[in-house]
C-alpha cells in the first residue's frame, strides 16, 4: 500500500467518524429543543458520502437532498459553520436562511440540499451541461435516496442525462426506506439500479455500508463520466440507525432488522479492516476519535455562542443586484 | 359541548364521510397502518377502512392527484393528501390543467369530484420549501375551490362539505393548529363552502383575516378593545368561493378594514379583498384600506427571521392603532 492510498484510508476514516460524532450530536441538540424545525440524519449511512466524496476532484459538483449533512462534510464542509447552520446562528452556512435541509457551502461546489424529494437529478443535469458546455473535465456526483427514484423528474432527468450524454454519476443512497415505506412497498423494481437500463445507462448495486466498495465504485463510475462516455448509477445499500427525522420513534421498523444492519455498521467494520492489515494502530485511530470528539464539541460551542441574524436581514438575497422586492411591500 | 383538536376534527370527517360513501378512499404518502401520514392525521383510519381505500403510494405527487384525477371522472370520490403544500410544485400540471379544467374543456360532460388536502403555514423553522402559504396560486385558476379553515369545528363541518361537493377542492389545513383544541359538535353537521364567518363582533374596524392569522387577529382584538377600539375579526373559510357579502356588510358597519394573512402580502387575498372594498365599499370607508402579509421574501429557517416575516398578533394590533391616527395614505 502506499502512503498516499494510507492517508486516504485515514481521512475516509476520520470523515465518517466526523459526520458519525456530529450526527450524534445533532440529533442530542435536536432532542434537547435546541435545533428548530426539523432534521434528517444520516447517522449510519456515512460510507456512502464519504467514499464518493472520496472519488471526487476539487472542481466537480456534488447535488445533495434533504439528509445532506453527511455530504457536506465529506465534501470538506466545515463543522462548525454547519452546527451554526443548523442552530440558525448568523455564523451559519447559510445566514440562518436554510437549515438543516438546505445546509451547502457552494465554493466546495455543493449545489443546495433539498426539501424536494426529486427536485435534486435535473439539477444535476444542469451542472452536468454546464461542465460539458465549458469545456471542462468536471463531473457532478447527485445523491438521491430509493424513495426519490419514483419522481417524475427523476426518470426525466436520467434520460436527458443518456441522451445529452452528460457527466453526472448519480448515487442512490438506498436505506430501505421513504418515510415509513420500505422498498418494496414503493418501488417495482427490486433494486434502484435496474432502473438505469430503461435509459439506457450503465449501473451497479455495491454493499453501501463498505466504505471501500463505495469508493471502488464512485472511482471507477468518475472515470467514466469524466471520458466522456456519459452518466452512470451507482446504487449503495445501506440503512439509515436513526428514524426518517429525528424524532420519529421507527415503529414501522420490523423486530431484529436493526441488530441484523448494526453487524455491518459501516465504522466499526472499517475500523477493524484498517486495524486487522495492519494500516492503522489502535492509538493512532483513538487519536483521530479523540481529536474529532474535541472538534465536534467546538463546534456546538461556536453555534451556540453565535449571535441570531439580525431580523432584517431576513429581507437579503431574495434577489440579486436588485432590492425592489424589498422596499415594495 | 365537547373538545376536540383540529386534527381530530380532520379525521373525523374523513372517517365519517368513508362510512357514509363507499366512494370515498383516501391517497397519499405514508397516509396507511403505522405512520398515519406526515401530520398524524389519518391515524386509525386503515385499520377501520383497510388498506384498499386507505392507499399508501410512492413519493410520486403526480401519480397522486392524477388518480384523484382519473379516480373523480369515473365514480370515485378521491380524497389526496399531498404532505406540504409546498410539494403541489412537482403535481401542479395535474391541479392546474387537468382536475381545474376537464370539466370546462369538455363542455360540462364530466365533474370532477375530488379534494386535495394539504398543510401550509409557518411557524416551526421549517424554512423555505415547507413553510409557504400558497393558497393564493389556487385562487387563480378557474375551476378549483379553495378552502382555508381555522377552527377545530369549520376544519370538520368544510371538509365534509368538500368531499360532498363534485368540484375539485384545494382543502388547506395549517400545520401550526392541527394541535388547537376547539368545540365541536358531535351530531352531523356540515360548514357550507362559500360562507365567511364572524369570529368576533365589534363596531371600530374589521380585520379580515385567514386561519392562523384568525387567532393573531383575535388576540389583537383582546388588546386593542382595552384601549378602547372594538374590533371586527371576519373569517372567510373558504377563498373560492369567497362570501363577499359578510366582509362588505363588516366594512360598511366599521368604516375601516385590515386584511391579514400569511401568504406574501404582493398578490394575496389581501389584494383581492382590498379590490372588492374599493369597487362595493368604497363610500363608507373612513381610513385607506390596509394589508399586512407576509413579508415579500421566502420563509427563512432561523426562528428571529420567520418571526420577522410572518405577521403576527402584535404587528396586527400596531396596523390598527395606525389607522386611528389621521389618515395618511402610505407614500405621502
Ligand atoms: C416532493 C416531496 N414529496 C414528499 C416529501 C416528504 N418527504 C421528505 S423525505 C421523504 C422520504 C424520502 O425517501 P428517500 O428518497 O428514500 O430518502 P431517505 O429519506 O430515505 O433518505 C419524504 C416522503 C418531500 N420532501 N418532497
Ligand atoms: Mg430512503
Amino acid at each position: 500500500m502506499t502512503e498516499k492510498t494510507r492517508e486516504s484510508y485515514i481521512w475516509m476514516f476520520r470523515t465518517m467518524t466526523r459526520i458519525r460524532q456530529a450526527e450524534a450530536k445533532v440529533a442530542e441538540l435536536y432532542m434537547a429543543a435546541e435545533i428548530p424545525g426539523f432534521l434528517h440524519s444520516s447517522l449510519g449511512q456515512e460510507a456512502v458520502a464519504v467514499g464518493v466524496c472520496a472519488a471526487l476532484e476539487s472542481g466537480d459538483y456534488l447535488v445533495s437532498h434533504h439528509r445532506g449533512h453527511g455530504h457536506l462534510l465529506a465534501r470538506g464542509g466545515r463543522t462548525d459553520l454547519m452546527m451554526a447552520e443548523l442552530l440558525g446562528k448568523e455564523s451559519g452556512y447559510c445566514s440562518g436562511k436554510g437549515g438543516s435541509m438546505h445546509i451547502a457551502d457552494v465554493s466546495l461546489g455543493i449545489l443546495g440540499a433539498n426539501g424536494i424529494v426529486g427536485s435534486g437529478p435535473p439539477i444535476a443535469n444542469g451542472a452536468g451541461l454546464s461542465a460539458k458546455l465549458r469545456g471542462t473535465s468536471d463531473i457532478v456526483a447527485c445523491f438521491f435516496g430509493d424513495g426519490a427514484s419514483n419522481e417524475g423528474a427523476f426518470h426525466e432527468a436520467l434520460n436527458l442525462a443518456k441522451v445529452w450524454s452528460l457527466p453526472v454519476v448519480y448515487v442512490c443512497e438506498n436505506n430501505q426506506y421513504a418515510l415509513s415505506t420500505p422498498l418494496r412497498d414503493h418501488c417495482a423494481v427490486e433494486n434502484i439500479a435496474d432502473r438505469a437500463a430503461a435509459y439506457n445507462m450503465p449501473a451497479m448495486t455495491v454493499d453501501g455500508n463498505d466504505v471501500l466498495a463505495v469508493h471502488e465504485a464512485c472511482v471507477q463510475s468518475a472515470e467514466h463520466a469524466r471520458s466522456g462516455k456519459g452518466p452512470i448509477l451507482i446504487e449503495c445499500r445501506t440503512y439509515r440507525f436513526l428514524g426518517h427525522f429525528v424524532g420519529d420513534p421507527f415503529v414501522y421498523r420490523p423486530d431484529g432488522e436493526e441488530e441484523e444492519w448494526k453487524t455491518r455498521d459501516p465504522i466499526p467494520r472499517f475500523r477493524a479492516y484498517l486495524l486487522e492489515n495492519d494500516i492503522a494502530s489502535k492509538q493512532e485511530l483513538e487519536k483521530i476519535e479523540a481529536e474529532v470528539a474535541e472538534e465536534v464539541d467546538e463546534a456546538v460551542q461556536f453555534a451556540k455562542h453565535s449571535p441570531y441574524p439580525d431580523p432584517e436581514s431576513a429581507m437579503e438575497h431574495v434577489y440579486s443586484d436588485w432590492q425592489w422586492g424589498n422596499e415594495y411591500r | 359541548m365537547r373538545t376536540i383538536t383540529y386534527r381530530e376534527a380532520v379525521r373525523e370527517a374523513l372517517a365519517e364521510e368513508m362510512r357514509r360513501d363507499s366512494s370515498v378512499f383516501l391517497l397519499g404518502e405514508d397516509i396507511g397502518k403505522k405512520f398515519g401520514g406526515t401530520n398524524k392525521v389519518t391515524v386509525g383510519l386503515c385499520e377501520e377502512f383497510g388498506d384498499e381505500r386507505v392507499r399508501n403510494t410512492p413519493i410520486s405527487e403526480s401519480a397522486i392527484v392524477g388518480a384523484a384525477v382519473g379516480g373523480a371522472m369515473t365514480g370515485l370520490r378521491p380524497v389526496a393528501e399531498i404532505g406540504f403544500i409546498d410539494f403541489v410544485g412537482v403535481c401542479m400540471d395535474q391541479i392546474m390543467n387537468q382536475a381545474a379544467k376537464l370539466r370546462y374543456m369538455t363542455g360540462g360532460q364530466t365533474k370532477m369530484p375530488l379534494v386535495i388536502r394539504t398543510p401550509g403555514g409557518a411557524g416551526r423553522s421549517s424554512a423555505a420549501q415547507h413553510a409557504q402559504s400558497l393558497e393564493t396560486l389556487f385562487c387563480h385558476i378557474p375551476g378549483l375551490l379553495v378552502i382555508q379553515p381555522s377552527s377545530p369545528r369549520d376544519v370538520k363541518g368544510l371538509l365534509k362539505a368538500a368531499i360532498r361537493d363534485s368540484n375539485p377542492v384545494v382543502f388547506i389545513e395549517h400545520k401550526m393548529l392541527y394541535n388547537t383544541k376547539g368545540e365541536v359538535p358531535e351530531e352531523e353537521y356540515t360548514v357550507p363552502i362559500g360562507s365567511a364567518d364572524v369570529k368576533r363582533e365589534g363596531a371600530d374596524i374589521t380585520v379580515v383575516a385567514t386561519q392562523r392569522q384568525v387567532y393573531a387577529a383575535l388576540e389583537a382584538a383582546d388588546v386593542l378593545g382595552e384601549e378602547g377600539i372594538s374590533v371586527e375579526v371576519v373569517d372567510p373559510r373558504t377563498l373560492v368561493p369567497l362570501d363577499t357579502e359578510t366582509i362588505l356588510a363588516s366594512v360598511r358597519k366599521t368604516g375601516r378594514v385590515l386584511l391579514v394573512h400569511e401568504s406574501v402580502e404582493r398578490c394575496g387575498i389581501g389584494a383581492e379583498i382590498a379590490a372588492l372594498v374599493a369597487e362595493q365599499a368604497f363610500d363608507y370607508l373612513d381610513y385607506p384600506v390596509r394589508r399586512l402579509g407576509a413579508r415579500n421574501t421566502p420563509v427563512p429557517f432561523s426562528p428571529p427571521l420567520e418571526d420577522f416575516v410572518i405577521p403576527n398578533a402584535e404587528r396586527i394590533a400596531d396596523t390598527v392603532r395606525s389607522m386611528f391616527q389621521t389618515a395618511v395614505y402610505k407614500d405621502a
